[in-house]
Formats: structure tokens, C-alpha cells, sequence
């Protein structure tokens, strides 16, 4: 495969002014990553600050109606509430051996942003962190906690001001800040060696749960669920399955509403593939080429791509992708916490919406496997809004 | 020579009367649809000796501001390449200028590059420049342009090695475009001697004439590196000068 493809996918899709940083990272993506004390360092994090390996939990209540075992991997019990933080505590590890001095990210809803800030504070970098100025006014929790981490947060007044907007943002600031600066991007997306550095740090989820699965139950499971926003949760658990040819990896992506006519996120069922933000994938766009808004009541959701290993899975036909709507992923956000005392994101909520729909295609006594991708305290506001909406 | 490229051939025209190039940047349908021809007119009209068309796009991450701004204001007018193609065929025919499509590759890849290659040659257009489609990207339809005799005009940087500058030169383009900012703090004189250096390396790596563009707003700013020059873009200035309801021509003879 070409360098930096996965398949027809992937790829370095920039300004040439950002091939020299891309080339650099690239450089110690190989040559730093792979060392002793790199992963001592790793590890030691992982478990002392991230609080890793998360558990993984048989939902004991749920399964018995279900009619089939469900188990969740808990990436809501790291530390800042979601995956996110096991990306950048290792892109801030590694932009501290580079020599780096300031770390930079765009958010959406705030998540990725506080896991960067975080890793900032922890290892002694500065912070700059690009959001849509219309999320700054959603998510003002968010950018409070940032602010306090000791992160600079800049509003991005251009475009849809969300956070499409933030990575054109954080690009042209990487740009011109090359020199002291890392861009930690915060999913699987984005031009080479991006897409594989973040399944690299991420893949520690799915690592972790096929060890304890066969540790628990003597197998590996019939199917692997996970939401895809960008698509850094879902590979870094399908990632160590993707050779257990008898693990079924399924994807679930956002549908918004499902009224014709109104925005969505489900890029790799609805979308074609395109070029944006340096990578070629599946991407929500118009016939001409322009990038279309998405939408999602899952924040961290909403975004009109797609990381380019997913477009290659759903291409090759190892993994397989389905839509959820908001409606759905609501009902699961409060059955699970009702049921099992787990109050889970809107994002993974998604990934259960669709277990508890599939209970007709999924066979009795079989095992499903899915990713708990974050914790759902941050979405009170937005589950309340919609109750409220529905009564009305 | 017989067969130089129709863009490199201008440049040279331009050096040959004793002055550098110059190459006005208009994204499409600014300040109106209903202007922008009128304006690329002008434009021929006062001197210009390249054209650069903007090809409107929603996400355009090497633009500042005030090119991100027209594009989607472009793009609200309803510009696509269909009615840019268009307008260049019937435009194009009395006009002395050479004419280059700059773009981001998504519009162009959902075009069909095949059929962007043929319908944009033959309304007019000379050549491309799409800014994230770097060397190993543009590999797969080199030769496709050459084909079409469309000029696939590369972008280079400050922070580019002298290695790379080669590789882009063995595309043997038609000319070469050295983006003059990066944002790179430190003192003005530090900035001249690291352009002044890296214009010297281009002009090593490239057998072609060597374009100078972003950031560019007085004659005075050229004075440091005139004599490693060949052309000047200028984009942002110019935007802001039509913004203001002033003529394209003025700008251009302000540059004569
Ligand atoms: C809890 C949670 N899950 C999932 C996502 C989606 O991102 P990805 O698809 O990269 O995992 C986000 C993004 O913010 C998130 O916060």
C-alpha cells in the first residue's frame, strides 16, 4: 500500500508548508514511539494518571432481557470522563520528546479540548486550543474547565463556526507556529501519519478488553460496537480484532433527527468520497464538491468526515457501519443509566441505541462487546432540552 | 524556444521589457458575479500578464481571512467551476494574459480531473494551482496534464529543503510559486535573509522562473529581493482594494 493509504484511502491532502511538521512527526512517530522508555513512560501514565486498563463490565441487568451477554469497556473511568485523554497524554508525551513547547487542538464540544489541556498541564506544555465560536457558547462548562487547565482558548468566527471551522483554524496556526508547537488533533482523521498515530495510542482500549474477555469468558466476542464521530474510539477497539476474522466489528454513526432534509453525521452511510482536512475518505458533501454541515445531538459526533481506515473497512467489508438517530440514542442514554447505574455520553449511546434495537439480529447467548466511549454527565443539559422538547 | 510552456513564455515577455510578471489573484465572482468578468478584463486590460482565477471553496485552510471570506461569499452566489468554465470560454478569446485555475482539490476532484483537465484547456485556462495537492498527491495525474497541456504550477514554502525543491522540480513546471509568509516571528531583517536564502535555493532547484506571492501589499516590500524574482502575486491586497469599490486597473499600475 502506498504510504500513508489505507486502500484508495488516506493520504496527505495539505499546504505544502505543513509537509515539513507532518514529515517531522512522522519521523518520531517511528523513531520515538517505538523505544523502551517511551512506553515505560507510557504505560506509567496510562495507569497512574489515565487510570488504565479501564474495567469491562458485564451489564448483568440488561443482558437478561436482552437475551444475549452485553459487556461495556468503560473508557468513561479515564480520567477527564472519555477516550479522548489516551490520545493526547501520548501525542503530549511524544511533542515533549520533540522538543515541543506548546501543544495545540481544535474541539468540538470541548472533550477533546479539556483531554489536550489536561495533558498540557500534566506534562509542563503550553495549551492553544481552537473551537467554533457558536460551541463556545454551547459548552461554556467545557471552556471554564480548559481555562483553568491553563489553556488559551480562541474562538473561530469563519465558516459554520463549529468544529470544521476549529481544525481549518488549528491548521493555519500550525502553520505558522511550526517550530514550537504540536498539533494533537483529537480523532483518526487528518493527513498521514495522523490516522495511525492516533489508532496507535487508541488501540490500548481494544488491547485491554480482548485480554479481559478471554480472561473472563474463555472467548472473544461475536461482535465489537462503537461509535463513529471522526473514528478514534471505534478503531482503537476494532483495531486488535480486525485479525479475529470471526469478530464482527459494527460501526454506528450518527443520524441526526432522520427527517428528510435536515443535517446529519452518518458520513460513511450517507456520505461519497472526498477531500477534506488533508485526507481522503467518505465525507458529507454536495455534488460540487463543498463540504456540507453535519449534526448530531452527540457533540462530539458532529462532524461532516470520517477517518480514512474506517472508509477502508467499510470498503474491504471487514467492518460494517450503521446509522442511529438522536431519538434512539436518548432512550439508550436513559435505559442504561436506569438499568445499570451508568449514565453513558450521548456519543457511545449511539453504539448501545443500536445493540438494544438489534436484539432480533443478534443471536441468543452471544456475546457483544461494546465501547463505552465516555461518560454522559456532560450531557444533562441536552438530554433535559430534548425531554423537554418532546413533552411539548 | 519553440515549445515553452504559454505561462513561462509571459513571464519571460515581462523580464524581457525590463519588469517583473505580474499576477493578479480574483476568486471567482468577486466582488460579484456580475462583475468578475469585467474585472479579469481590466486586469488584462492594465498589464497583467497571469491570471489566477480562485476556485471557490467551503474549507480553504492555506487562506487567510480575506480570501476565505470572498470564497464563501463566492460559494453563497452560487460559483462553481460549470459557471467559471463557462465564463473563461467566453471571455478568454480576446484576452492577453495567461490564465491559471487556483484551487482546493475536493471541488476539482468531484469535477472528474480528467474532465476539468479537457474543459478548462479548451475555455482557456493554462494551468493549476491546487495548494493541497502536494507532490506525491499530484503524481497520479501528472502526466495527464501534460497531456491536456495544462501547466500543473507547484507551491513551495520557506521551511521547504533544497531536496524537495528538486523533486518539484523534476515535474519540470512552468513556473514555480514560493510562498513568502509563514508567520514566522523575529526581525524584519531576519526574515528578509531567510526569503533572500530561500529564493536563492529555488532558484538553484528550478530551471523555470520563480513567482513570489502571499502577503504581498507595497512595491516596497519587493525591494530587498528584486533581483531574485521573476514574478509577483498579490491576492489579499488586491481583494481589499476592490472591496473598496476602487479599479482593478489603478491596483495594477500602481505595480507597473
Ligand atoms: C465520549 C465520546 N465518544 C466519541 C466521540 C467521537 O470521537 P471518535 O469518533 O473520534 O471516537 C467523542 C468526541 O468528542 C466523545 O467525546
Amino acid at each position: 500500500m502506498k504510504k500513508g493509504y489505507f486502500g484508495s484511502f488516506g493520504g496527505m491532502f495539505v499546504p505544502e508548508l505543513l509537509v515539513p511538521p507532518l514529515a517531522e512527526l512522522e519521523e518520531a512517530v517511528n523513531r520515538i514511539m517505538p523505544e523502551k522508555s517511551f512506553q515505560q513512560d507510557i504505560a506509567r501514565i496510562y495507569k497512574d494518571f489515565v487510570g488504565r486498563p479501564t474495567p469491562v463490565y458485564y451489564c448483568g441487568n440488561f443482558s437478561s432481557e436482552l437475551g444475549f451477554d452485553l459487556f461495556l469497556k468503560r473508557e468513561d473511568l479515564a480520567h477527564t470522563g472519555a477516550h479522548k485523554i489516551n490520545n493526547t497524554v501520548g501525542q503530549a508525551l511524544l511533542a515533549r520528546h520533540m522538543g515541543k513547547t506548546c501543544l495545540l487542538a481544535e474541539t468540538g464540544a470541548g472533550q477533546h479540548g479539556v483531554a489536550t489541556a489536561t495533558a498540557a498541564a500534566m506534562l509542563g506544555l503550553e495549551c492553544m486550543i481552537f473551537m467554533g465560536a457558536l460551541d463556545v457558547e454551547r459548552q461554556s462548562i467545557n471552556v471554564q474547565r480548559m481555562e483553568l487547565l491553563g489553556a488559551r482558548v480562541e474562538p473561530v468566527q469563519s465558516g459554520t463556526r463549529t468544529l470544521k471551522d476549529a481544525i481549518n483554524e488549528a491548521l493555519r496556526y500550525w502553520i505558522a507556529h511550526q517550530q514550537d508547537t504540536h498539533y494533537c488533533l483529537g480523532s483518526a482523521v487528518g493527513p498521514h501519519p495522523f490516522p495511525l498515530l492516533v489508532r496507535e495510542l487508541q488501540s490500548v482500549i481494544g488491547r485491554e478488553a480482548r485480554e479481559q474477555l478471554l480472561e473472563r469468558t474463555g472467548k472473544l466476542p461475536d461482535k465489537v460496537v462503537a461509535c463513529v464521530g471522526g473514528g478514534s474510539n471505534a478503531i482503537g477497539i476494532f483495531h486488535p480484532f480486525v485479525n479475529d476474522l470471526e469478530v464482527q466489528l459494527v460501526g454506528i454513526e450518527a443520524g441526526g433527527s432522520g427527517r428528510t432534509g435536515d443535517n446529519h453525521s452518518a458520513t460513511l452511510a450517507k456520505g461519497s468520497p472526498g477531500v477534506l482536512h488533508g485526507t481522503h475518505s467518505f465525507l458529507l458533501q454536495t455534488p460540487e464538491g463543498q463540504v456540507l454541515p453535519s449534526h448530531s445531538i452527540a457533540p462530539g459526533l458532529d462532524y461532516p468526515g470520517v477517518g480514512p481506515e474506517h472508509s477502508y473497512l467499510k470498503d474491504s467489508g471487514r467492518a460494517r457501519y450503521e446509522v442511529v438517530h438522536d431519538h434512539e440514542a436518548l432512550e439508550a442514554f436513559r435505559l442504561l443509566s436506569g438499568k445499570e447505574g451508568i449514565i453513558p455520553a450521548l456519543e457511545s449511546s449511539h453504539a448501545l441505541a443500536w445493540v438494544i434495537s438489534s436484539t432480533r439480529n443478534i443471536e441468543p447467548g452471544s456475546q457483544v462487546l461494546v465501547n463505552l466511549s465516555g461518560r454522559g454527565d456532560k450531557d444533562l443539559n441536552i438530554f433535559r432540552k430534548a425531554e423537554q422538547d418532546t413533552e411539548n | 524556444m519553440d515549445n515553452e510552456n504559454i505561462l513561462t513564455g509571459k513571464i519571460h515577455q515581462a523580464l524581457n521589457n525590463g519588469r517583473k510578471a505580474l499576477i493578479p489573484f480574483v476568486p471567482a465572482g468577486f466582488p460579484s458575479k456580475k462583475r468578475f468578468w469585467d474585472v479579469v478584463l481590466e486586469l488584462d486590460d492594465a498589464g497583467a500578464d497571469i491570471i489566477e482565477i480562485g476556485v471557490p471553496f467551503s474549507d480553504p485552510v492555506a487562506d487567510g481571512p480575506v480570501v476565505e471570506k470572498a470564497s464563501l461569499r463566492a460559494l453563497e452566489q452560487g460559483v462553481n467551476l460549470e459557471w467559471i468554465i463557462e465564463g473563461l470560454a467566453e471571455n478568454s478569446p480576446g484576452m492577453r494574459a495567461g490564465i491559471v485555475l487556483m484551487g482546493y482539490f475536493n471541488p476539482f476532484l468531484q469535477f472528474g480531473l480528467q474532465d476539468l483537465a479537457q474543459k478548462a484547456r479548451k475555455a482557456g485556462a493554462n494551468g493549476l494551482i491546487i495548494p493541497d495537492l502536494i507532490l506525491e498527491e499530484v503524481l497520479p495525474y501528472i502526466d495527464m496534464f501534460k497531456e491536456h497541456d495544462l501547466a500543473y504550477i507547484p507551491l513551495v514554502g520557506l521551511n521547504t529543503p533544497p531536496e524537495r525543491l528538486k523533486n518539484y522540480a523534476g515535474l519540470d513546471p512552468a513556473f514555480a510559486y514560493l510562498v513568502s509568509v509563514m508567520g514566522i516571528t523575529g526581525t524584519r531583517a531576519g526574515a528578509d535573509k531567510l526569503l533572500r536564502d530561500k529564493l536563492t535555493q529555488a532558484r538553484e532547484a528550478f530551471n523555470c522562473p520563480v513567482a513570489l506571492g502571499f502577503g504581498l501589499s507595497t512595491k516596497d516590500q519587493l525591494e530587498p529581493i528584486r533581483d531574485l524574482v521573476d514574478a509577483v502575486v498579490f491576492g489579499s491586497a488586491l481583494i481589499s482594494h476592490l472591496d473598496e469599490g476602487k479599479s482593478a486597473g489603478d491596483f495594477l499600475r500602481s505595480w507597473r
